[in-house]
């Protein structure tokens, strides 16, 4: 066939700038959740048009491996997408950033191997770049997805010399392209695979170092790099669309990353490089294989080591009431309430029985809304998802700048499964810790606040978090399940319960 | 050279347009941009299928089908699950419950 030439350019740039311009209006349509679901058709029916333009300009060899490969790879991402479990969505969501890896890299070495006499300087260094980025996005996503999926322990793995490690093979990974640049010789494929394969080390052992509570900024920083794969794919094929495309999915990852790194204040080198207090590591390593162990349904009656009490409170009858007891007669008496969801009422999969909670306590006329912090959850907006759901209003999701002012008025926050996010003492200015300075949500205004997390032990930072000491604080340690059951059933709500 | 000179701007263009338009997307749907765009980093199928534009050895074939069983994965899966996603904000005025 002859090298594909559009018989008139300035009709396949019109063409081309026009499913860019659908992009964009896809993407400019996600500020409402109804306007998005539009929008994604948009940027769908744009790679449509997309690929359909190829077709007819091109034309295809082997229509039957062709349509056949497509179809197998579309079919399974249909069924996987309808049949997974929200929970999983994170897990989801990394595993295809490695397929689009995948595809990036297997496109550049195809093309290597095939136009290697033809191919200019510019086209080489994008196909080494394309392999490199593709391959490592691939296994970096893989490791990602396992630890989101709670396949591997989500704590942090760190080598010894792993800076110089990372260093080694970024070195090893230049010096195999630079020995292949010629892309003539005869152990081209096997030295192209090399580059490949220690792509993929490269990827897996920068993404083993990270865990936690930092998986926001890694699942991030990875759907950048596979756009920028896919715009390196677009330049050795010299296709204007891909590069576009590309461009726009590595803003957008980036954007993702730099927000979620200023929500935990953090910046992206001490995250990515690891220099960080080991001592918050192990608390939090600690904490994630604790959570993994169902805990009793019912919390702790014992005295705990935290401190039960009511303020204002006229003591029902006994003198020392449980902190069930106590929860509960706060949030009887409680007019505003607001729920702080994070990663634990995820792992505890609470969030139904959080939204029948709230749901029964606005039919009691309270008033009762969620505060969302940015970097809850193991993803971007993950509560957020969650939550929609369990069939929360979205209108009842408050970000957190909207809702900090609300809380010195609120009477009861409850606290599910989040640490960090409420520590006061990342405002204290008088402390240096590795959250001082991050945003935080202000529950310790409130009159009354309800902690029902696992255990008193601190978030992924490390830092004690001064609120479970608070005389305000009543702290329902515990499966966050079984808590939010047994309050619901002391407040009279066993709508899911069963008989209870 | 200038091939090089339009492929950058390209980039640079839709970097720029891209952080315009995303930098105010509301934390809400952040989960979903995550899953559009990734969905649309999938383009690569265009790629996968200029490969089959020409001749291709069995090998170089078989690595062609790979990359178009993937990219086609993360296309269509993407915009389906970022539909589902989607579908799940609601609000009660919408689904006619009461509250």
């Amino acid at each position: 066939m002859t090298p594909p030439h559009e018989s008139a350019p300035w009709m396949a740039n019109l063409v081309d700038f026009a499913v860019i311009l659908m992009l964009v209006i896809g993407i400019g349509q996600f500020r409402t959740p109804k306007r998005a679901k539009i929008g994604n058709w948009v940027a769908a029916a744009a790679l449509g048009v997309a690929i359909f333009l190829v077709l007819t300009r091109h034309g295809i060899d082997n229509p039957f491996l062709v349509v056949g490969a497509s179809l197998v790879g579309a079919l399974v991402g249909v069924v996987i997408a309808f049949r997974i479990d929200m929970t999983a969505i994170p897990s989801m969501v990394a595993l295809q950033h490695g397929m689009g890896g995948v595809a990036a890299f297997m496109v550049s070495m195809v093309e290597m191997v095939r136009d290697a006499q033809t191919l200019g300087p510019v086209a080489k260094v994008s196909g080494f770049l394309g392999l490199i980025v593709g391959a490592a996005t691939f296994s970096g996503s893989m490791l990602a997805a396992a630890k989101l999926a709670n396949k591997v322990n989500q704590a942090p793995t760190r080598l010894r010399g792993h800076n110089a490690i990372l260093i080694g093979l970024i070195v090893v990974v230049v010096g195999l392209s630079a020995m292949m640049w010629d892309l003539t010789a005869s152990f081209t494929t096997v030295g192209l695979i090399a580059i490949i394969a220690m792509s993929m080390l490269l990827g897996h052992v920068f993404a083993m170092r990270i865990g936690g509570a930092d998986m926001p900024v890694l699942i991030s920083f990875l759907n950048a790099t596979a756009g920028v794969a896919a715009a390196f794919c677009g330049v050795i094929i010299g296709n204007r669309l891909l590069i576009a495309a590309g461009a726009t999915v590595a803003s957008s990852g980036s954007i993702l990353t730099h927000v979620m790194c200023k929500a935990m204040n953090r910046g992206l080198g001490p995250v990515f490089l690891g220099s960080r207090k080991t001592r918050g590591i192990a608390a939090r390593a600690a904490a994630t294989t604790a959570a993994q162990v169902p805990a009793p349904a019912v919390p702790a009656a014992e005295p705990t080591p935290a401190v039960e009490a009511q303020p204002v409170a006229p003591a029902p009858s006994d003198a020392a009431p449980s902190p069930l007891q106590a929860a509960v007669a706060q949030i009887s008496r409680a007019q505003r309430v607001i729920i702080v969801p994070g990663y634990g009422m995820a792992l505890a999969k609470a969030q139904f029985d959080v939204v029948r909670l709230a749901n029964f306590l606005e039919r009691q006329g309270k008033a009762v809304q969620f505060a969302i912090h940015p970097v809850a959850g193991r993803m971007p907006g993950h509560m957020n998802v969650l939550l929609a759901e369990a069939d929360v209003d979205y209108e009842k999701l408050v970000e957190m700048d909207d809702v900090n002012p609300e809380f010195p008025q609120t009477d009861v926050v409850l606290v599910v499964g989040a640490c960090d996010v409420v520590n006061p003492s990342a405002a204290d200015p008088a402390q240096d810790t590795p959250l001082s300075g991050m945003p935080i949500l202000q529950a310790h205004l409130a009159r009354c606040v309800l902690v029902c997390n696992l255990d008193a032990r601190p978030g992924y930072s490390g830092v004690h978090n001064p609120l479970y000491d608070d005389p305000r604080t009543v702290m329902l340690l515990g499966d966050a399940l079984g808590t939010l059951r047994d309050i619901r059933r002391q407040l009279g709500d066993t709508e899911g319960l069963g008989a209870a | 050279m200038l091939d090089l000179a339009i492929m950058l701007a390209v980039f640079a263009a839709s970097f720029g347009v891209g952080f315009l338009l995303i930098s105010r997307v509301p934390p809400l749907l952040h989960t979903p941009l995550m899953s559009m765009t990734n969905a649309i980093s999938a383009v690569t199928i265009l790629g996968a299928l200029l490969l089959f534009s020409r001749d291709l050895d069995p090998v170089l074939t078989v690595l062609g089908a790979v990359a178009l069983v993937t990219a086609a994965f993360n296309m269509v899966g993407g915009f389906a699950i970022t539909d589902r996603m989607l579908r799940l904000f609601r609000t009660k005025a919408a689904n006619g419950k009461a509250s």
